[in-house]
């Protein structure tokens, strides 16, 4: 996760990382996990399932902090993820490591 | 045809692989709740939920009566039971008697609970029997075509009102109080988290306590009134319930365009009907 500066408790509170998963053939295409995605990782693509529906992709999934809202609306058990990895807060622009360094001192 | 290349990052992957393929008897999937419906999510709710209160499975037994939300009973991977129209709590209730160690929960619609099943509610609810009732409440009958139901809101069109329905309906959580259960809240289908969670409260509790979750039905009831999708529904609760812990039940009924007060309404402790059973023996058998 990026930040436009360091938050002060990026050593303590860590923002984790999550995969999405999709059952494709029982996506119904309610776009309740697309609406209502925390992150907005998610869009339906442009393809259809056996069943003629459009079931969500991942288009931003390196955003995705794997809240598991999209599992809890989905009402068809059609989405869900995991969690990858606790994830490391980092800066936008990593030019700034002099003012860091200060600030560690 | 190219392949938009964040597809390829999406993992596909097939039904058995998700978290709450152990409580879903998965053969059966996909469900038969419409697009949009708001059912499956009130059943995760309710699995996340299970999961979260470590109640072993086999001391947990759903019965669900007849309609769309009837369905939950067959896809639930537990002991359950599909009994015929409105009579999910009478079993229950055996159920509950005879197996005191059993969490015995009612999943029904609002036609199978306070209509046909009405007389059954409210005095399961004045016995205070140990069951926990999921009302999900859809304002219409769903599965057999959108007929004006207990809880069609005055002014709502259905096929059998053509013209908009003018009986005033169940406030459910008023009627629940009224008759005496312990623990009431109303969520609708959006609040995920906090549904989750007073299913979480409400599930190791004694007595009777009743859950409503109001429920976007597209097929029949947003179609009569031109509400439009499920999406449409959910962003209407969204802009219109009012969260008030506490709230005078009076005050809760549901109107077409008016707000839905949402929250938990009663959560006391009165003693239960097997309370009194078992002081009443023992004080007949001579005090053992």
């Amino acid at each position: 996760m990026k930040y436009w500066r360091k938050p002060l408790d990026a050593d303590t509170i860590k923002v984790p990382h999550g995969k999405i998963y999709v059952v494709r053939e029982q996506c119904k295409g309610c776009s309740f996990c697309v609406e209502y995605c925390p992150k907005d990782v998610l869009e339906l693509s442009q393809e259809f399932n056996k069943k003629g529906y459009h079931p969500p992709i991942a288009v931003r999934e390196e955003d995705c902090v794997s809240c598991g809202l999209c599992e809890l609306i989905c009402p068809d058990f059609a989405i869900y993820a995991e969690l990858i990895e606790e994830g490391e807060t980092t800066e936008e622009t990593p030019k700034k490591t002099d003012k860091t360094e200060k600030a560690e001192v | 045809m190219t392949k938009p290349a964040a597809h390829l990052e999406t993992a596909i992957v097939e039904q058995d692989t998700h978290p709450m393929a152990d409580l879903l008897r998965m053969d059966r999937m996909p469900h038969i709740w419409c697009s949009g419906c708001g059912l499956g999510t009130g059943l995760t709710c309710f699995i996340m939920a299970l999961k979260e209160t470590g109640i072993p499975e086999d001391k947990v037994a759903v019965v669900s009566g007849i309609g769309c939300t009837g369905r939950v009973a067959g896809y639930l991977n537990l002991d359950s039971f599909h009994t015929t129209h409105g009579r999910g709590i009478p079993f229950a209730t055996g159920l509950a008697l005879a197996n005191p160690d059993l969490r015995v929960v009612v999943y029904s619609g609002d036609g199978d609970l306070v209509a046909i099943g009405g007389n059954h509610f409210i005095h399961s609810a004045r016995r205070n029997m140990d069951l926990l009732v999921i009302c999900v409440n859809n304002f219409t009958y769903g599965m057999t075509g959108g007929q004006a139901g207990p809880t069609t809101p005055i002014s709502a069109k259905a096929s059998t009102a053509p013209y908009g329905s003018y009986d005033y309906p169940f406030n459910i959580p008023y009627l629940a109080i009224a008759s005496g259960a312990t623990y009431v809240a109303r969520w609708t289908s959006l609040h995920m988290r906090r549904l989750k969670n007073s299913m979480r409260e409400a599930l190791p509790k004694k007595g009777f306590r009743v859950i409503e979750i109001i429920c976007p039905c597209p097929t029949a009831f947003a179609r009569k009134n031109r509400l439009g999708s499920g999406l449409d529904l959910m962003k209407h609760y969204h802009d219109n319930s009012i969260i008030k812990h506490g709230a005078d039940p009076r005050e809760a009924d549901i109107d077409m365009n008016g707000k839905v007060v949402c929250g938990t309404f009663l959560d006391i402790e009165r003693p239960t009907f097997r309370d009194f059973q078992t002081e009443n023996i023992a004080t007949q058998l001579g005090g053992e």
